[in-house]
C-alpha cells in the first residue's frame, strides 16, 4: 500500500528583492497511515515551509518543484487553488502554534471550529452546532457547549490549542500537520497537547509534527527527520536517532540541550567526537572552575516581597537570598510572577510589602537617588535584547554607555566585545542588523561592563534557537567563573535552570512552593507542583 | 475615547501607506525611484519659486494687460492670461511664496505647540495627562474648516487669521502623535535598562526619551505641511484668505472659477500647483517615514 | 457589569469633551477684539433696543461666571440664541437648512464608504500588483486635491460641456449627484487606503492562514475574516469623516450653489453673524462627539477583546 504522504525531492524557492531564496532544497520523506513523523530543525531550516507546502500554502511568491508529491494517492503537484481548497481541511488539516492569534479573535470558538464543516459542506447548517460541541468534547475541552460560545481570548492557552486541533480534525483529514503545536505553552499543558495529538494516530490518521525541540517530538514520534538549511541531514526511527546519531549536526543539537547531565560542562562545540567514531557522542568539555560560594556572604537579600496589581496579588511573601558568586534559578510557568520579581529586585517596581537589601544597603523603599551609586553593581539582561538598546545607538555606543568615560573607552568596549566573542568589526554596526545570538552577546557585554556583583537574567535564552542558546549559556558559564558574578537566572525551562543554577526557587501563582539546591529539588521534589512540572518535562534518553 | 487615529487626511495617508508593498524602504538600496525623484525635483523648484520667483518667471505678477485678457496658453503666455491680462505662469510662480509661507507658518504653530503639549502630556502624571488629552479631543471636535471660520469671524479675514486657524486646528493631531510616541518611548525596554546604568531622571529624559520622541517629528511636519497648504487653499477659495490681487493659489482659483467656461487654464493650473505640492510633500514624507520605521527595527 | 461600565465611561468622556468644546467656543467669543455686544450684533442693525436685548439674553451685565453658567444652561436646554442680523432664533435658521446638507452628507458618506470597500477588497492582496499601484496613485491624487477643484472639474466637464447634470441648485436627485460625488471622492480615496492597508495586515495574520488551511475560499476569508479586522481602524476615523463631511459641505455647497448649512455658515461668517457661527461650531462639535462615541461603542461591540474588564 502506498504511504499516505510521499514527498520526493521537494524544492521550494522564494523570489525576494535581494534574489532567490531556496527555503527547501530537495527533501524526501513519507508518512504512513497511523504514523507520527517529526521534522526537527532550527529557525530557517525550512521545516515550516515544508509543512505549509503540503497544504498548498507555501506563501506568496513561492515556487514549488518536486519529483513526487502524493497525498492520499493523489498527485497534488499540478493542483490549482480550487483543487487545493478541497485538500485543505479534508485531506490534510493544519494546526499552527499560538492559538491566540491562530483563531480569529473576533469570532467565537464555535464559529471557527464550524467553519471547516461549512466550507466542505460536511454537515447541514442545523446539525453544525451539535457537531462543533461534539468535536470540542473529542479534544477534551470541558463544558464544550459553553466554550463554543466564547471568544478565543476567554480561553486559556491550552484550551485554545485544543479548539484549534478540533477545527483541524473537523473534516476528518487523513493527514494532520502540526507546526510547533506546543511552543507557546507551559510544560504541563504541552504534555497534554502532545498526548492529544498522539491519540489521533489511533483513528488511522497520519501525523506530521514540526518542532524546534527534539525532546518534545521524541515523546510521540515514530520517526524523526532533522532538517538544516532546507535539507534533511538525517532521518530514522526516534530511538535509534537519539541513541546513535550519525550526522554531526544531530549530535550538536542533542549536545546543546541543557539538562542535569550537562551541569558544569559546555553545551556547544561537542566537536571532540570525530565522524564514525564509536566513542559516546556527548562528550562535553568542562566549563572553567568557579570560586567557592560562601552562603553567608549575601549579595542580595529579599524578604517577604509582595506585589499587587489591582485585586490580583501576583507576588506573595517571596523571600530568598543570593550569595556572592552564586547562581539562583527562578522557575515557574507563565503568570507565576517571575518577571515581577525580577523588576522588584531590580528596583524598577516598588513592592507593596517586603524589603530588598543589596550589597548590605537598603535597596527597596528608598528614593532612586539613594540607589543610584549602587545601580551599576546590579545589571539586567532581558529576553528581548533589541528592545533594550536605544534604536539610535551603534553596538559600540550601547556598550560604552555603561562604562565610565575616559580616553581609552573604545579600547575597553573592544575588550568587552572580545570577551563575549564578538569581533571589533561590529563596533559601528547597529544592533538591529545583528543576529539574535549576537544581540544577546552585546547585551551581556553591556551588563558585565561595570563589573556588577549581580546580574538578573530574565529569560535570556528563551527566544534563541537551541544551538545559539547553548553558546550563550556557555558564555554565561565562563563569565561567572571568571568574574565571580552572582546570577539571578529566571526561566520557564527547567532544563536550562538545572544546567546552570546552584540553587532553585520554584514559583507557582506568585508563591514560592519550594526552594533548595538544584539537585535536591529536581531529584526529590517535595511539592506537588514541582513534581507535575518535572513529570511534564520532556527528557531525552540519549547515550552519554 | 479610544484610539483616535489621525484627524487629518494626509496624516492618515502617511500612517497607512508606508506599509504598502511597493514602499520605498523595501526596495533595494540604489534602485532608482522615479516617483521620489520627481517629487524631490518639484519641491526644489517650488522652493526656488518661493525664494527667487524672478528666476523662473521674470515678469510682474500684478502687471495687467487688458488687450491680452483671457488669452489661451500659447507662445506669448505659455499658461495663458487671466481676465485682466495677467500672465498665469508668472502668477502661479509668484503664488508659491504665499502658499508656502502660509503652510510653513501654520505648520510651525501646529508642530511647536503639538510637540510641547504632547511631551507634557506624555511625561506628566496620569491626571494631567488625562486633562490634556481630553483638551486635545475637544479641540479636534471642531472640524478644521469650521474652527477656521470661527476664528476668522472673531479676528477678521486675512493671512494671519488663516495661519493661526490652520495651526490651531492641526495642533491636536501632532500633540496626540507626540504623546503616544512619548508613552511608547517611556515604556521602552531601553529606557528601563538605562535606569540600571544609574542615570538621573533628567539625564535619562534628555539622552534617551527626547531624541527618540523628537526623531519622527520632521517627518510629521513635512506631511502636515501638505495638509496645511490644502486647507489654506480651501479657505482662500471661500474668500477668507489673502485678498485679491494677491497671487495666492486658492485666491486665484476662486477668481478663475467665474471664467471657467472661457478660460479653464485660470482654474486648472493653480489647482494643479496645489495638488502637485501636496502629492510631492506626501511622497517625500512617506518615503522618509518608511526609512525611519526601518531604522526603528 | 463591565460592558455597561465601559459604555458609561465613554458616554461620560464624550460629554466632558463636548463641554470643553462648547467652553472653547464661548471663550473665542469673549476673546474677540472689541465689545462683546458689537461682536454679537455683527453687521446687523445696531439700535439701543437691540443692544439691551443682547445684554439681557447673554446676561452681559452679570458676573463672568454667571454669564458662562447661563450660556451652558441655555445650550443644554437646546437654546442656540438669536441671530440679530436675521432677527430670528438661530435654531430656526439652522433647522431650515439642515435637511439639504444632511442629505448631501449622508449620500456622500454612503457613496464614499461603498467605493472604498469595493476598491480596497478588489485591490488587496499581494498578487494584484498593477491594479493596486494604479489605485494607490489615484487615491493619493484624490486626497491631495482640494475638493472644490474636483467639483469645478466635474462641473465644467459633465454639466457645462455635456449638460448631463444641472449646473446649480438642489432640484431633484440629479442635482445631488455631482456634489455627492465631489464630497465622496476624497473620502473614498482615504478610506480605501486605510482599508487596503488593514486587509493586507490582516491577511498576514496567523488566523487567516488557519482559515485558508480549512479549505475556505479566498474571497470568503477576505470578507469574513480580514475585512472585519480592516474595518476596525476605519471605524475610528468616523469622527474625522464627520468633520470632513461638514467642512466639505461648506465648500461643495458654495461650488454648486446648493442651499444648506454651508451657505448659512458662510453668510454668517462674511456678515459677522456671531450667534449663528457659534451655534454651527458648537453643534458640529456635538455631532463629532456623538459620532465618535458611537464609533467607540461600535468598536466595543465588534471587538470582544475590549469587553474585558
Amino acid at each position: 500500500m502506498a504511504p499516505l504522504l510521499a514527498v520526493e525531492d521537494l524544492h521550494v524557492t522564494f523570489d525576494s528583492p535581494t534574489g532567490v531564496v531556496e527555503a527547501v532544497r530537495g527533501v524526501s520523506f513519507t508518512v504512513g497511515a497511523g504514523e507520527c513523523v517529526a521534522v526537527v530543525g532550527e529557525s530557517g531550516s525550512g521545516k515550516s515551509v515544508t509543512a505549509r507546502t503540503l497544504v498548498g500554502l507555501a506563501g506568496a511568491g513561492a515556487r514549488v518543484r518536486a519529483a513526487r508529491l502524493d497525498l492520499a494517492d493523489r498527485d497534488v503537484r499540478s493542483y490549482r487553488p480550487r483543487d487545493w481548497r478541497r485538500v485543505r481541511g479534508r485531506l490534510a488539516g493544519l494546526v499552527t502554534q499560538d492559538a491566540l492569534v491562530a483563531l480569529d479573535p473576533l469570532r467565537t470558538v464555535g464559529a471557527e471550529v464550524g467553519e471547516v464543516l461549512a466550507a466542505h459542506d460536511i454537515v447541514g447548517r442545523r446539525e453544525r452546532a451539535g457537531r462543533v460541541v461534539h468535536l470540542l468534547d473529542e479534544v477534551h475541552v470541558p463544558e464544550p457547549g459553553r466554550r463554543a460560545r466564547q471568544y478565543p481570548h476567554q480561553l486559556s492557552g491550552g484550551l485554545r490549542q485544543r479548539a484549534l486541533i478540533a477545527s483541524a480534525i473537523a473534516g476528518e483529514p487523513a493527514l494532520l500537520i502540526a507546526d510547533e503545536p506546543t511552543t507557546a505553552l507551559d510544560v504541563t499543558v504541552q504534555a497534554q497537547i502532545l498526548r492529544l495529538l498522539a491519540e489521533r494516530r489511533a483513528t488511522g490518521a497520519g501525523l506530521l509534527l514540526i518542532s524546534h525541540d527534539l525532546a518534545v517530538v521524541a515523546q510521540v514520534a515514530d520517526r524523526v527527520l532533522v532538517m538544516r538549511d532546507g535539507r534533511i541531514v538525517e532521518q530514522g526511527p526516534t530511538g535509534r536517532l537519539l541513541r546513535a546519531p550519525q550526522h554531526p549536526y544531530t549530535r550538536q543539537l542533542l549536545a546543546a540541550v541543557p539538562s542535569a547531565s550537562s551541569r558544569g560542562r559546555r553545551l556547544g562545540e561537542p566537536a571532540q567526537v570525530r565522524d564514525g567514531c564509536a566513542v559516546p557522542v556527548l562528550r562535553r568539555t568542562p566549563l572553567p572552575a568557579r570560586p567557592v560560594v560562601r552562603p553567608d556572604d549575601a549579595v542580595l537579600d529579599a524578604v517577604g516581597l509582595t506585589r499587587r496589581y489591582g485585586p490580583h496579588t501576583v507576588v506573595r511573601d517571596v523571600s530568598f537570598r543570593v550569595a556572592r558568586g552564586e547562581t539562583l534559578g527562578l522557575v515557574g510557568e507563565s503568570g507565576s510572577g517571575k518577571s515581577t520579581i525580577a523588576r522588584l529586585v531590580a528596583g524598577l517596581l516598588a513592592a507593596d510589602a517586603g524589603t530588598v537589601t543589596f550589597e548590605s544597603a537598603r535597596w527597596s523603599g528608598v528614593p532612586e537617588r539613594t540607589r543610584r551609586p549602587l545601580r551599576r553593581r546590579l545589571q539586567l539582561i532581558c529576553q528581548d535584547p533589541l528592545g533594550s538598546f536605544d534604536p539610535r545607538y551603534t553596538v559600540g555606543r550601547v556598550v560604552a554607555e555603561n562604562l565610565d568615560p575616559g580616553p581609552d573607552r573604545t579600547d575597553r568596549v573592544l575588550a568587552l566585545l572580545h570577551r563575549v566573542g564578538l569581533g571589533p568589526d561590529l563596533l559601528h554596526r547597529h544592533p538591529r542588523s545583528l543576529s539574535g545570538g549576537q544581540r544577546q552577546r552585546v547585551a551581556i557585554a553591556r551588563a558585565i561592563a561595570p563589573r556588577p556583583s549581580l546580574i538578573i537574567c530574565d529569560e535570556p535564552v528563551s527566544a534563541l534557537d537551541v544551538s545559539i542558546q547553548a553558546q550563550v549559556l556557555d558564555l554565561l558559564g565562563e563569565l561567572r567563573a571568571a568574574d565571580g558574578t552572582a546570577l539571578l537566572f529566571i526561566s520557564h525551562d527547567l532544563g536550562v535552570v538545572h544546567h546552570l543554577a546552584d540553587r532553585v526557587l520554584v514559583l507557582h501563582d506568585g508563591v514560592v512552593v519550594e526552594q533548595g539546591p538544584v539537585g535536591d529539588v529536581f531529584s526529590y521534589p517535595r511539592h506537588d507542583h514541582t513534581r507535575s512540572l518535572l513529570d511534564a518535562l520532556p527528557t531525552l534518553v540519549t547515550a552519554g | 475615547m479610544t484610539v483616535t487615529l489621525g484627524t487629518t487626511p494626509t496624516a492618515v495617508v502617511a500612517a497607512t501607506l508606508v506599509t504598502d508593498p511597493p514602499a520605498p524602504a523595501r526596495r533595494r538600496r540604489g534602485r532608482p525611484r522615479p516617483g521620489l525623484l520627481a517629487a524631490g525635483t518639484y519641491l526644489i523648484l517650488l522652493v526656488v519659486a518661493a525664494v527667487v520667483p524672478a528666476l523662473l518667471a521674470p515678469g510682474d505678477p500684478l502687471a495687467a494687460d487688458p488687450r491680452a485678457a483671457l488669452t489661451a496658453p500659447g507662445a506669448a503666455h505659455w499658461l495663458g492670461t487671466d481676465q485682466l491680462g495677467r500672465d498665469v505662469w508668472t502668477r502661479v510662480v509668484h503664488g508659491a511664496g504665499h502658499s508656502l509661507t502660509i503652510g510653513l507658518a501654520a505648520t510651525a504653530i501646529a508642530v511647536t505647540g503639538g510637540v510641547l503639549l504632547g511631551l507634557l502630556a506624555g511625561l506628566a502624571h496620569r491626571f494631567a495627562d488625562e486633562a490634556l488629552s481630553r483638551s486635545f479631543d475637544a479641540l479636534s471636535a471642531f472640524p478644521l474648516l469650521l474652527l477656521a471660520l470661527l476664528l476668522i469671524t472673531v479676528a477678521g479675514p486675512g493671512t494671519a487669521s488663516l495661519i493661526v486657524a490652520i495651526g490651531i486646528a492641526t495642533l491636536p493631531h501632532h500633540a496626540r502623535v507626540v504623546r503616544a510616541q512619548t508613552l511608547l518611548v517611556r515604556r521602552a525596554g531601553y529606557v528601563e535598562q538605562a535606569v540600571s546604568f544609574g542615570l538621573s531622571r533628567p539625564r535619562l529624559v534628555l539622552r534617551h526619551v527626547l531624541p527618540n520622541v523628537i526623531g519622527p517629528v520632521p517627518v510629521l511636519a513635512v506631511i502636515g505641511l501638505g495638509e496645511a497648504i490644502l486647507a489654506a487653499a480651501g479657505l482662500s477659495f471661500l474668500g477668507l484668505g489673502p485678498q485679491p490681487p494677491s497671487p495666492e493659489w486658492g485666491a486665484m482659483l476662486s477668481e478663475g472659477r467665474n471664467y471657467l467656461q472661457v478660460a479653464w487654464w485660470m482654474t486648472v493650473l493653480p489647482g494643479a500647483a496645489v495638488t502637485a505640492t501636496v502629492v510631492a510633500l506626501t511622497v517625500v514624507g512617506r518615503h522618509w517615514q518608511a526609512r525611519f520605521d526601518g531604522r526603528q527595527h | 457589569m463591565s460592558l455597561l461600565r465601559a459604555v458609561a465611561r465613554r458616554v461620560a468622556t464624550g460629554l466632558v469633551v463636548w463641554w470643553a468644546a462648547a467652553t472653547a467656543a464661548y471663550l473665542a467669543l469673549l476673546a474677540a477684539p472689541g465689545d462683546t455686544v458689537d461682536s454679537i450684533v455683527g453687521d446687523g442693525a445696531d439700535t439701543p433696543q437691540i443692544r439691551a436685548q443682547i445684554i439681557a439674553e447673554w446676561g452681559l451685565d452679570r458676573p463672568a461666571v454667571g454669564q458662562y453658567l447661563d450660556y451652558l444652561w441655555r445650550l443644554a436646554g437646546g437654546d442656540l440664541g438669536r441671530s440679530y442680523l436675521r432677527q430670528r432664533p438661530v435654531a430656526e435658521v439652522i433647522g431650515e437648512q439642515l435637511a439639504p446638507t444632511a442629505t448631501l452628507a449622508v449620500t456622500a458618506a454612503g457613496l464614499g464608504v461603498l467605493l472604498a470597500v469595493t476598491v480596497a477588497v478588489g485591490t488587496a492582496g499581494r498578487r494584484r500588483r498593477w491594479p493596486r499601484r494604479v489605485s494607490s496613485g489615484v487615491e493619493l491624487l484624490l486626497v491631495s486635491t482640494p475638493s472644490f477643484l474636483i467639483g469645478i472639474v466635474l462641473l465644467s466637464v459633465l454639466s457645462f460641456r455635456y449638460g448631463l447634470f444641472p449646473v446649480a441648485g438642489d432640484q431633484g436627485p440629479a442635482a445631488l449627484v455631482l456634489p455627492a460625488v465631489t464630497l465622496a471622492l476624497p473620502i473614498a480615496g482615504l478610506l480605501a487606503q486605510v482599508l487596503r492597508d488593514g486587509l493586507d495586515r490582516a491577511w498576514d495574520e496567523p488566523f487567516v492562514l488557519t482559515a485558508r488551511a480549512r479549505g475556505v475560499r479566498e474571497r470568503t476569508v477576505l470578507l469574513r475574516h480580514a475585512l472585519r479586522h480592516a474595518l476596525l481602524p476605519a471605524v475610528t476615523l468616523a469622527g474625522w469623516l464627520f468633520g470632513i463631511l461638514l467642512g466639505g459641505a461648506v465648500i461643495v455647497e458654495q461650488v454648486f450653489g446648493r442651499p444648506g448649512l454651508g451657505q448659512v455658515t458662510l453668510n454668517a461668517v462674511t456678515s459677522k453673524d456671531m450667534p449663528v457661527v457659534l451655534a454651527v461650531v458648537t453643534l458640529s462639535a456635538a455631532g463629532y462627539v456623538v459620532v465618535n462615541t458611537a464609533a467607540d461603542l461600535t468598536y466595543l461591540l465588534v471587538d470582544p477583546r475590549l469587553r474585558r474588564s
